[in-house]
């Protein structure tokens, strides 16, 4: 594990973060405070805070709708991203976006996005963009394994290896979309990234697990883009262990299946060979677990405190909504 | 004052956009090599280079989802979709996507995206190819959706569409690009939401937008020989909906009949129908019509098809019948 100190802190700090702060949205959900939909990242953390590590501040990232992780992996303050699953106006987009569609451009997070699939060619917009400006920068689509049975992931991965364009193709395989095994959604098995060969794109897969091992293929892909253009499909093969909204009662898995991956929790393991190998000390995982408790405490009052968004925003960016009144 | 035909209008106004911005590029589908589907892309590839003269696969929701990812990253595009028929397969992207980034984003991103496409029945093409669903469009906040009859609107409304930074859509009938119009040489623009009186007249108000507009120019030339004055006013945009316009002329004229391609169910003159009767009510003479497309998917059979188009006898035919004039 090539880690330093920092690194290994900041990493455990931030998954720990992602952890923490779906535990609490869960309850805020319970509570009330929180509607709609809301698909927490618990058991996936490794997988956005080993890829945001490999990445450059200027990289495009676009998401899926289980955000939460890639957003607060990608350094947006839990605040404003609690704030915004409360629907408050100090929210990321003021309250009308919700907990599917974070943004923060300042930061290249160019949306989580609610039609399963449906982002893919956008990412392939963003990379184009990024080319056609002469700029080395890359974009970066985290998907699950629902998508890759729809037509624009096949029209994505096509596009973007035909004209070389850099875009990693991030797919998250937890096995589920929503409710339905991969076995039995994806003719090509549980293994999809062989699809790639499929586009001439070279692809690789990682344990989705393992923090070390995503941020290192992620590495590996980045710089394979960066240096030689083209797209790279990356599958981190890994597992949620909630439900796949809060409202789920998981009909369709076996608790044991459950325990068996709560086993490889990607928090404890890594915690615990950090430990091994001197890289966190007692006193410093006690550190971070109160740095991440209060951080989660703040974001809960920031949110609960804000104002509900102001009557008349409901008509702010949108073209011509004064015309339909 | 020069003199071109709608095709000509369009492409300079494309070529301009082209010339004056390196942000702006042009995708669709057989756009270079084979110089358009519909000519209007005619040397562009020589003259502007494979780089932003995009040939495309076939591949519509991944062209228009790369259209709004580039716009993401700071481009203009200019997405050609061979026929509004062919939309249905992008339709996710424009009204999930294209539409609704702003607002979802409170602003942080804008789309500033045109898609052109060509549009309207007539050409006995068969069910799937001639249909006028820019109607469909027209329903959806934060979509602007532009239909020129004539090429001076063409040119005028293409410039302040690929100006706009919101997506707009801009559908070109296939039988009106050989008409021909006087286009001036001085620099104009045509503002997208505003209507134009074709025709000033004292005794009915005819509303109609593209091909139609000439139908209602027959019509009105008919009505004429009768003693009747109508006044034909173009929509030009179908969304927003330049209201004003079209109440102020009922105003004057008390009777009103819109003509559309579309099937009358659900039509645009449904809207605008009712837009007449909230706003102008108590200055009508009688009902407000309707003439639309036959409920039927379009015939191949040309005597079928011009059976189920509106045409200028159908429309003298339906004001007779409803105004007994």
């Amino acid at each position: 594990m090539d880690l330093d100190y920092a690194q290994a802190s900041a990493f455990y700090e931030q998954m720990l973060l992602i952890r923490r702060f779906e535990e609490q949205s869960g309850r805020l959900y319970m509570a009330g405070k929180i509607r709609g939909f809301l698909h927490l990242y618990i058991g996936q953390e490794a997988v956005a805070v080993g890829a945001m590590s490999a990445l450059r501040s200027d990289d495009y990232i676009i998401t899926h709708y289980r955000d939460h992780g890639h957003a607060l992996a990608r350094g947006m303050d839990p605040n404003i991203v609690m704030a915004e699953l409360l629907g408050k106006a100090t929210g990321s987009s003021g309250g009308k976006g919700g907990s599917m569609h974070l943004f923060d451009v300042s930061r290249g997070l160019m949306g989580g996005h609610a039609i399963v699939g449906a982002h893919l060619p956008i990412a392939v917009g963003l990379a184009l963009s990024a080319k056609y400006k002469g700029e080395d920068r890359i974009a970066v689509c985290f998907f699950g394994d629902g998508a890759v049975n729809q037509g624009e992931f096949h029209e994505a991965l096509n596009m973007a290896s035909l004209w070389e364009l850099p875009v990693l193709f991030f797919l998250e395989n937890n096995l589920y979309g929503m409710g339905t095994h991969v076995e039995k959604a994806h003719a090509g098995g549980r293994d999809i990234f062989h699809g790639a060969d499929a586009y001439r794109m070279p692809a690789l897969q990682v344990d989705g697990m393992d923090i070390v091992d995503v941020r290192e293929g992620t590495m590996r892909a980045v710089e394979r883009i960066r240096s030689q253009g083209g797209p790279v499909l990356l599958e981190a093969m890994t597992y949620r262990f909630v439900g796949h909204s809060v409202q789920d009662p998981e009909a369709y898995r076996d608790s044991a299946e459950v325990d068996e991956y709560r086993e490889r929790d990607p928090l404890v393991t890594f915690k615990d060979r950090c430990m091994k190998q001197g890289l966190i000390s007692e006193d410093e995982a006690a550190r971070i677990e109160d740095s991440v408790n209060d951080a989660v405490a703040e974001a809960t009052r920031f949110a609960e405190e804000s104002q509900e968004p102001s009557p008349e925003s409901l008509y702010d960016n949108v073209i011509d909504a004064s015309s339909t009144e | 004052m020069p003199e071109m035909n709608l095709r000509d209008a369009v492409s300079m106004g494309l070529r301009e956009a082209l010339d004056a911005d390196d942000r702006v590029f042009i995708l669709g589908e057989d756009i270079g090599e084979f110089k358009g589907p519909y000519a209007v892309t005619n040397g562009f590839l020589e003259q502007y280079g494979a780089e932003r003269i995009i040939d495309s696969p076939i591949s519509e929701a991944a062209m228009v989802g790369a259209g709004i990812g580039s716009a993401l990253g700071g481009l203009r595009p200019i997405i050609e979709i061979m026929t509004i028929n062919f939309m249905l397969l992008a339709m996710d992207q424009v009204v999930n996507h294209a539409a609704k980034l702003r607002y979802m984003s409170n602003g942080q991103i804008k789309v500033p995206m045109v898609i052109r496409t060509v549009t309207g029945g007539g050409g006995q093409l068969g069910a799937t190819h001639s249909q006028s669903l820019e109607v469909w469009f027209a329903t959806v906040p934060g979509l602007t959706v532009v239909a020129p009859s004539d090429p001076y609107d063409a040119l005028g409304l293409i410039r302040s569409s690929i100006e706009d930074d919101d997506p707009v859509i801009f559908a070109e009938h296939a039988l009106l690009y050989r008409i021909k119009g006087e286009v001036p040489d001085r620099h104009y623009t045509v503002p997208l939401g505003m209507a134009k009186v074709k025709r000033h007249g004292t005794d009915i108000t005819l509303v109609a937008y593209s091909r139609m507009v000439h139908v209602a120019l027959e019509a009105a030339e008919v009505l004429a020989e009768r003693g009747v004055d109508a006044e034909v006013v173009d929509l030009r945009t179908l969304r927003p909906l330049d209201k004003e316009t079209v109440v102020d002329s009922v105003r004057r004229t008390g009777k009103a009949v819109v003509v559309e391609e579309f099937w009358r169910t659900g039509g645009l003159a449904a809207e605008v129908a009712s837009t007449i009767q909230e706003e102008a009510f108590d200055y009508l003479d009688g009902p407000v019509g309707r003439v639309g497309g036959v409920e039927v998917p379009a015939p191949y059979n040309g005597t079928l098809e011009a059976a189920a188009l509106p045409n200028a006898a159908r429309v003298v035919k339906y004001i007779e019948d409803l105004y007994g004039i």
